[in-house]
């Protein structure tokens, strides 16, 4: 009786384990091509279908694959749902001994674990963001670093909401007070003020990436208090969206193209691109320097872009108005933070 | 600071609390009927990610949210099943199997939407129904009676619980075999029956906890999007002394003081946004610490009956 229990609960715990650990798709089968392909693991805390952060990340290998000949050339393997920093560094750590060529670290808090992990694989390329830092001080050599400059479009958004909004009252769904979600509420927020003197823009933080039910309730309390156009930040906006469709408030989207989710609502989005930071550590990669760059993306080198949304017409002198903030954003002459 | 004893901001407070407080609800009086009868499930969380998974798919490929939510209790009512077989007459440990279930519904509940869907996609869900009369009362009727079926449902089920519990022959019989299982068997009881049917009926009620958060207050599905609210609902277990109307002074409690941090946010109260956040988990625990009965608790629970065994 005994035994036969035991066994069960193995079986169970084991499936169990086996479903919430496989179930990412599994690495492409190898190719008999000639050249051996370039092989890059990605290990992210949400899912590629996230509309957000982990999607804007996987889509852009996707597409530097492509354009590179496709999997023979590129082979892409990847880690989802590592919101469990442990699970992550052992993620980390799986793909670098295996020999993958290129490790991205997508996660500032994925850091401490990878300056522990960057010094023992040193022909391994690894890629670590949001962040800024490449540990050089630390004498790590193998490390690229990331930062989007989200402020940038957070502060064209917010133009166009204040610009946009009747009643003179923003709303933004903060996840946790970090990182690029941060800098992004606080470009939006300087950004509506700027360009309308008196607009309150609303901020709350939910303190997870992940809670889509109290992010709803965020965006609830927003409208309810008076706001017409919401933003947010992390794949928990998925709430706050659904919340703004049914109350009719205008929503601007951030990490990543919203549109599909609700396309009469969604005015705008600021869109992280990271195939050209993609292809430029490729490119170091191949020239023999293998980390110590800290790159940003900028609207000026087009790592952040800003898509409107056909359905959901800005007026044309508010669209001129976010074209001459963009503009001095990039010649300088706007700084979208206070 | 002024700003918060406003009318909009109370009533704003109560909306958004009783729909916050309604999964927990569904799944902590689940959990009760378990608890009651001396099992305790820990797999909650599991289950309620596999009924917001097939209440939404289901409600979008039929076009009939109904359809989805007798999905999402079907598959509720068998993933409590799977536990009964695993602790009743397997009598495994209770808390591993538990948290097995757990890690088996997330993952699966992952597996199906990456494999059926290409992304997250919302629906239309059950829409606000205005009760006649009560919702005409000023104010009030617009927070209290203007939601839709599922809330309503779940504020119904307490007393509904409360009343199978401790007034009908049927209650007896889950309570005596969660506090004496020989003294019940010696009775006639067939405690293994009784026991089946509670952690069923847990399943069941759980699975309609994760559907009112897909087809009925966000609408959509996103993977591990209950993100531990099952591991709060039992919780909640305990903090209502195992009896309904406690579990929903502790629901409401926890559901009205994230509201109000929400609110203190959003009007700009000069108080760090951390401590905000942790406010309702604070006055909780709290809560808990000055009014658990633990004399309350089942005596049976997490104990495997086994016949003359003493």
């Amino acid at each position: 009786m005994k035994s036969v229990l035991s066994r069960l609960l193995m079986l169970v715990v084991l499936v169990a384990l086996l479903l919430s650990a496989c179930a990412p798709a599994a690495t492409p089968a190898p190719t008999q091509a000639p050249e051996k392909p370039l092989r890059v693991a990605i290990v992210m805390p949400s899912s590629i279908t996230d509309m957000a952060f982990s999607q804007g990340m996987y889509e852009a290998w996707v597409k530097v694959q492509q354009e590179m000949g496709g999997p023979s050339k590129l082979e892409i393997a990847y880690s989802e749902n590592m919101f469990k920093v442990p699970d992550a560094a052992a993620a980390i750590r799986d793909y670098a001994s295996q020999g993958y060529d290129i490790v991205i670290a997508h996660g500032s808090q994925y850091g401490t674990s990878l300056a522990q992990i960057a010094p023992e694989f040193p022909n391994t390329t690894f890629a670590w963001g949001t962040t800024t830092d490449t540990f050089a001080d630390q004498g790590i050599k193998n490390v690229f670093a990331y930062n989007p400059a989200a402020e940038q479009g957070g502060y064209v958004l917010g133009t166009i909401a204040a610009l946009m909004s009747k009643t003179g009252v923003l709303g933004v769904c903060g996840p946790v007070e970090a990182g690029d979600a941060k800098t992004y509420v606080d470009g939006f927020k300087y950004g509506a003020e700027q360009a309308r003197p008196g607009v309150k823009v609303q901020v709350t933080y939910t303190g997870s990436f992940s809670d889509v039910s109290l992010m709803a309730a965020a965006a609830e309390t927003h409208i309810a208090a008076g706001a017409d156009m919401l933003t947010g930040s992390s794949q928990s906006v998925v709430g706050a969206i659904g919340v703004a469709k049914e109350k009719g408030a205008k929503w601007f989207g951030q990490q990543w193209d919203q549109t599909s989710l609700a396309p009469d609502i969604v005015v705008a989005n600021q869109v992280y691109d990271y195939t050209g930071i993609i292809k430029d550590m490729i490119a170091k990669r191949k020239a023999g320097t293998l980390g110590g760059v800290a790159y940003t993306l900028t609207l000026e080198n087009g790592g952040l872009t800003i898509k409107y949304n056909d359905r959901v017409p800005v007026p044309p002198e508010i669209k001129a108005k976010a074209d001459e903030v963009i503009k001095g954003i990039i010649d300088g002459t706007i700084k979208p933070l206070p | 600071m002024n700003d918060l004893f406003t009318i909009p901001v109370i009533l704003g407070i109560i909306y958004s609390g009783l729909r916050l407080a309604t999964p927990y609800l569904y799944a902590s009086i689940g959990e009760a009927f378990v608890q009651n009868s001396g099992v305790y499930n820990l797999g909650v969380d599991g289950i309620m990610l596999m009924g917001a998974f097939s209440g939404f798919y289901v409600g979008m490929k039929t076009g009939n949210l109904w359809w989805g939510l007798l999905a999402a209790m079907g598959v509720g009512l068998l993933m409590g099943l799977l536990m009964a077989v695993v602790s009743v007459t397997l009598k495994a440990e209770q808390g591993i199997s538990g948290i097995g279930l757990y890690m088996f519904g997330l993952g699966l509940s992952s597996l199906l939407f990456k494999k059926t869907m290409t992304g997250v996609e919302s629906i239309s869900g059950f829409q606000p129904v205005r009760i006649p009369l009560l919702g005409n009362i000023p104010y009030l009727g617009d927070v209290l009676f203007n939601h839709n079926l599922l809330v309503y449902g779940a504020f119904l089920l307490v007393p509904l619980a409360s009343f199978i519990l401790y007034k009908t022959p049927f209650g007896l019989m889950i309570r005596a075999v969660g506090q004496n299982p020989q003294a019940a068997d010696t009775l006639g009881i067939n405690v293994d029956r009784i026991r089946y049917i509670t952690v069923s009926l847990g399943g069941m009620l759980a699975g309609i906890a994760g559907a009112s958060l897909s087809i009925s207050l966000i609408n959509l599905f996103q993977e591990n999007m209950t993100s531990g609210m099952g591991f709060i609902a039992i919780a909640l277990v305990y903090f209502g002394s195992w009896r309904p109307w406690g579990i929903m002074g502790g629901a409401l409690l926890f559901s009205f003081v994230n509201a109000l941090q929400l609110w203190l946010q959003v009007l700009g109260v000069n108080f760090p946004y951390d401590f905000a956040v942790m406010l309702p988990y604070a006055m909780t625990i709290l809560a808990l610490a000055i009014s658990v009965r633990r004399a309350a608790m089942p005596d049976a629970l997490g104990k495997p009956f086994e016949r003359g065994e003493f």
